[in-house]
């Protein structure tokens, strides 16, 4: 996946200059920087929710991601939030991956009745359900405490494998446990 | 703990004010008895007790059943005419903005005009039988339509662009992202246009003197001065407004809730 040049600007201020990256295809890669720098505007243009102002993108296939916040459909189960993120997944498929990653016994339950760590799993599932190319993770594990997290990221890192994966965070030890070496300061990719 | 200890506080907050209201309503009976006991004449004021009592015995007369089974359907038909036109303009107004400005000076001028205008003004085209109906479909479809476009205005962003990234087909769109959002604005619009439809729809079978209606029968009890009969049909009018009501929302939320937990 190649980012060229990106430029993006919201009236004076710009907060894409330049941006210029390479992520290897089929690879997990962690990218880093600040809040406030530009990393959602940039997941928000890969995904093709934003227009970027200049610049080009190649070979990305088609995105999704798990958001910052988990965008779920409260009144629904666990499981119909996770099947919203393939047309033809199964009640089985959900509930195998909402039990890889520890809400067996929450699966059925409306979303708002869940806590903030289980709401941020359901979200994690649907994207690891969804058919894609891509899948981008800003922030993902934040709402997650340390023992679950670490469960959490390594179960993720696994079901992700061979696809091209950009986690999006300012943790840098979270960065590195799931990209291990491949990783990108956001700063430094700006010219 | 914190949070048990919060939300006993809130269970307790809300018994106490159901108990409260239950005390209010029964110290509010408590005065009008005493109001009715000080004037001593049931023409003037009958006490509740006369009220309730009559409430057993009104049934078996001829034609309050019947009465009642019509303002019924009139008022339901209009009501949900309205519910449908409502829903059907305000899904248009959200889509195309110039529909809701090209609607506006009919909406103001429903909401700022005195329904009695509208009931002597409907007398004049229609008959005493389908002014009801004409009535309560006036009122109640700019509550459903301001309602519901605040509604389809107020949809979440976010979600729609989770559905556009995850290619959410439009069904399940519209059915577990857009429905979860609308659903308060909807059982709001049918809560507060039933109430409004039976309001201005015995008022029109009042003014109109519609035969076989519950304002048929006001109308008759208030000019042959029979007061106790004129508070018992008071009295069965807001029941079965609010059984309506209640029975809609029911059956409404029971709806979303069968959609929702699959």
């Amino acid at each position: 996946m190649i980012l060229l040049n990106l430029c993006k600007s919201y009236g004076e201020r710009a907060v894409l200059t330049n941006f210029s990256a390479h992520f290897e295809k089929g690879e997990i890669s962690a990218l880093m920087g600040p809040s406030g720098c530009g990393k959602t505007t940039l997941l928000r243009i890969l995904l093709g929710i934003e227009k970027a102002d200049a610049g080009e993108i190649r070979a990305l296939g088609r995105p999704v991601a798990v958001f910052q916040e988990d965008r779920l459909s409260e009144p629904l189960s666990a499981i119909e939030n996770v099947r919203l993120g393939r047309k033809d997944a199964t009640r089985e498929e959900a509930v195998a991956l909402l039990s890889a990653l520890g809400l067996s016994a929450d699966a059925e339950k409306p979303v708002r009745e869940l806590s903030g760590g289980m709401r941020r799993r359901v979200a994690i599932a649907r994207a690891l359900i969804a058919d894609a190319d891509t899948v981008l993770l800003d922030e993902p594990f934040s709402a997650l405490d340390e023992d679950t997290k670490a469960e959490v990221l390594e179960f993720t890192r696994t079901a992700l494998a061979g696809k091209t994966v950009l986690l999006i965070t300012h943790d840098i030890d979270e960065a590195r446990s799931f990209a291990g070496n491949r990783l990108y300061s956001f700063l430094v990719h700006q010219g | 703990m914190k949070e048990k200890s919060a939300f006993s506080l809130l269970h307790g907050l809300f018994r106490r004010s159901a108990l409260q209201k239950a005390a209010a309503v029964l110290f509010a009976l408590l005065v009008w008895q005493i109001g009715a006991l000080l004037i001593g004449e049931e023409l003037i004021l009958p006490s509740p007790i006369s009220v309730l009592l009559r409430l057993f015995t009104i049934w078996w007369e001829a034609g309050i059943l019947t009465a009642i089974g019509y303002s019924l359907l009139r008022i339901a038909a209009g009501f949900f005419i309205a519910l449908a036109l409502g829903v059907l303009l305000a899904v248009v107004a959200g889509r195309f903005p110039f529909v809701e400005t090209l609607l506006f000076p009919y909406v103001a001028v429903v909401k700022a005009v005195p329904v009695v205008s509208f009931i002597v003004l409907a007398y004049v085209w229609m008959s005493s039988r389908t002014i009801a109906i004409f009535i309560s479909f006036l009122i109640v479809l700019p509550t459903v339509y301001t309602t519901l476009l605040s509604g389809i205005k107020a949809r979440d962003e976010k979600l729609e662009e989770m559905a556009d990234v995850f290619a959410v087909s439009p069904k399940d769109r519209f059915l577990y992202l857009r429905l979860p959002n609308l659903a308060p604005y909807i059982t709001s619009s049918v809560s507060l246009g039933a109430g409004l439809a039976w309001k201005s729809g015995v008022a029109a079978e009042i003014i109109a003197i519609s035969s076989r209606s519950i304002g048929g029968l006001l109308y008759n009890a208030s000019l042959e001065m029979r007061n106790v009969d004129l508070f018992t049909l008071t009295a069965i009018l807001v029941l079965v407004s609010i059984l309506f009501e209640k029975l809609l929302t029911f059956l409404l939320k029971l709806g979303f809730r069968r959609l929702w937990q699959k």
